[in-house]
């Protein structure tokens, strides 16, 4: 009985966490004349891609697309390329500096992003970069770069110092040691850490919206947002596809983290 | 430590640091500074220093006033029913269930999704036409209820507060499980040879040993939902006539809509100052709680 009760319970958490991505899903293979239609179904009478076909062809939220790959892409490579050399060091070396590295992580969430943006946003302007993917790639690269650290330093750390300590014994040069015995063991932490900026990146709304003021600009989430504000109830079929293809990049590194993320050992990776 | 060690470390140090101190930490003291000067947007405007002026303005501001409210009534009821649907269902997924692996991941799925996307989901769910919910409602008989969810006066808060709730869950559950996985079964063992029930020990063994993550938690969730701003803009840019009006959707009309940056910034600082205090509260009680 007891168990049974559980199920239950357990059913109905799923029902409310899964059945509105159920629904978005529906919505996205449902034919214009079945999203007005009085009593919309779960299943669609005559499902259709065209919505995808729509959401991947239509100029704006195709470019949208390729602005946020692109903005993605370079923010994930700078945070790596930056955090590498300082995890190392934060890892290796005695330093205070780590503490306030993990400090600074928890001390920035105390403050709303709108203190944050305007001197960045005056900044940006002073040096030509407001209103660029320039200004905007180097903002997220900052903002992910202290959970960058604290989160490649990890992996550092768990490389053992005697395997270091053997090379040079051998003979290798503090380069080679790091080119053949560092950066292989540690290209796992870098590829989760790669991820993460890659996914804040990606998600990112509120700095875009501010930063980014020409609409050929704008990344994915603040070009489905604008979509938001105009919709004729025919257009929620392609805004849902627009969406659902906007969550695979993150769905993905998620399926990629899920081990760690269960075992929480990683769960303040992620902002909500 | 040597010489050349310490260099090592600075030349190691310095291409994170540098942009962190430049586009971070200085940003955020200009940021705090903006709050007690009259700064506008626009080039070429003089800033002068006038102390607390903007916030005797924002005394008597209704709009301030009424965004602070809605956000602590949002804040407190996103936190609170997170929290404790996302301990039952951290239980449940403790117990040895069939499908538990399954239930794991699915639970996770909310969490993958851009805030944006979160939005347009729910939008999609409260829509008064093509909407899930007002189908449910007809297709179970209750006709009645059918409203326009997020346009209308009375649900528009509530509806936004359970997205708040659906979004935030995976991630608070997450981290309560990995606490749960972290209490000792011998204490559970010897509570139930003892007799206890099943209440009991969760009353006396599972929640003290849970307590240190409860509170870091919940404290992280309420800085988090106060702060939080895409989720809602997409929902309600703020409306029913600011009735889901967050103070960072008020302070961001006021920056960028009206070009108030130092009034911005002002209500910023508050936002930091209620923040704190309110952390201090909770955390000091908890602290003496644990001290007992």
């Amino acid at each position: 009985m007891k168990r049974f009760l559980q199920y239950v319970a357990l059913t109905a958490y799923l029902i409310f966490l899964g059945f509105p991505l159920v629904w978005m899903l529906s919505t996205s293979f449902k034919p214009p004349r079945e999203l007005v239609q009085l009593h919309p179904s779960l299943i669609p009478d005559a499902p259709t891609v065209n919505n995808y076909v729509q959401a991947f062809t239509e100029q704006e939220l195709g470019r949208a697309a390729f602005n946020s790959l692109q903005v993605s892409l370079a923010s994930a490579l700078l945070t790596v390329l930056v955090a590498l050399p300082a995890s190392y060091a934060l890892a290796r070396f005695k330093t205070r500096l780590g503490t306030l590295a993990l400090g600074w992580v928890l001390l920035s969430q105390l403050f709303p992003f709108v203190l944050l943006i305007i001197p960045i946003f005056l900044i940006l302007r002073e040096v030509q970069l407001a209103n660029t993917h320039t200004g905007l790639i180097l903002i997220y690269v900052v903002w992910a770069l202290p959970f960058a650290l604290w989160m490649l330093q990890g992996f550092v750390r768990n490389i053992p110092r005697e395997l270091e300590e053997a090379a040079s014994v051998d003979g290798a040069t503090r380069l080679q040691v790091l080119r053949k015995v560092v950066f292989p063991l540690l290209a796992p932490g870098v590829v989760a850490t790669a991820l993460f900026a890659f996914i804040s990146a990606w998600n990112e709304f509120f700095f875009a919206l501010v930063l980014l003021k020409s609409p050929d600009l704008a990344t994915l989430p603040v070009t489905l947002a604008r979509f938001v504000g105009i919709e004729g109830t025919a257009r929620l079929g392609p805004l849902a596809a627009g969406s659902l293809l906007a969550t695979i990049p993150s769905l993905l590194f998620f399926a990629f983290m899920q081990r760690r993320l269960s075992s929480g050992s990683l769960a303040g990776a992620v902002k909500g | 430590m040597k010489r050349s060690d310490r260099a090592t470390i600075y030349f190691l140090l310095l291409p994170s640091l540098m942009p962190i101190v430049l586009l971070s930490l200085f940003p955020l003291l200009r940021g705090m500074y903006l709050g007690f000067t009259d700064a506008r947007a626009g080039r070429n405007v003089d800033v002068t220093f006038t102390g607390l002026a903007n916030y005797q303005e924002l005394l008597q501001d209704d709009l301030f006033w009424s965004a602070f409210k809605v956000g602590l009534i949002w804040a407190f009821g996103v936190t609170v029913l997170q929290f404790f649907a996302s301990l039952g269902l951290a239980l449940l997924l403790n117990q040895p269930l069939r499908f538990r692996g399954l239930a794991r991941v699915l639970a996770l799925v909310p969490w993958a999704m851009p805030p944006v996307v979160v939005g347009i989901l729910w939008r999609l769910v409260y829509h008064p036409d093509a909407g899930l919910l007002n189908e449910v409602l007809y297709r179970v008989g209750a006709d009645g209820l059918r409203t326009n969810w997020l346009g209308d006066f009375s649900t528009a808060l509530p509806a936004v507060i359970l997205v708040g709730v659906w979004a935030g869950m995976p991630q608070t559950t997450v981290v309560l499980l990995a606490g749960l996985q972290g209490v000792p079964k011998e204490l559970h063992e010897a509570a139930e040879t003892d007799g206890a029930s099943p209440w009991q020990r969760f009353r006396n063994v599972t929640l003290p040993s849970l307590m240190p993550v409860i509170v870091a938690i919940t404290s992280l969730d309420f800085i988090w939902n106060f702060n939080s701003f895409g989720l809602v803009y997409v929902l309600t840019q703020g409306g029913p006539g600011g009735k889901t009006m967050l103070p960072m959707l008020f302070a961001y009309e006021e920056a960028f809509r009206y070009g108030n940056y130092g009034y911005a910034a002002a209500l910023g600082n508050v936002m930091v100052l209620i923040i704190v205090a309110l952390l201090a509260i909770y955390l000091r009680r908890r602290l003496r709680e644990a001290n007992q």
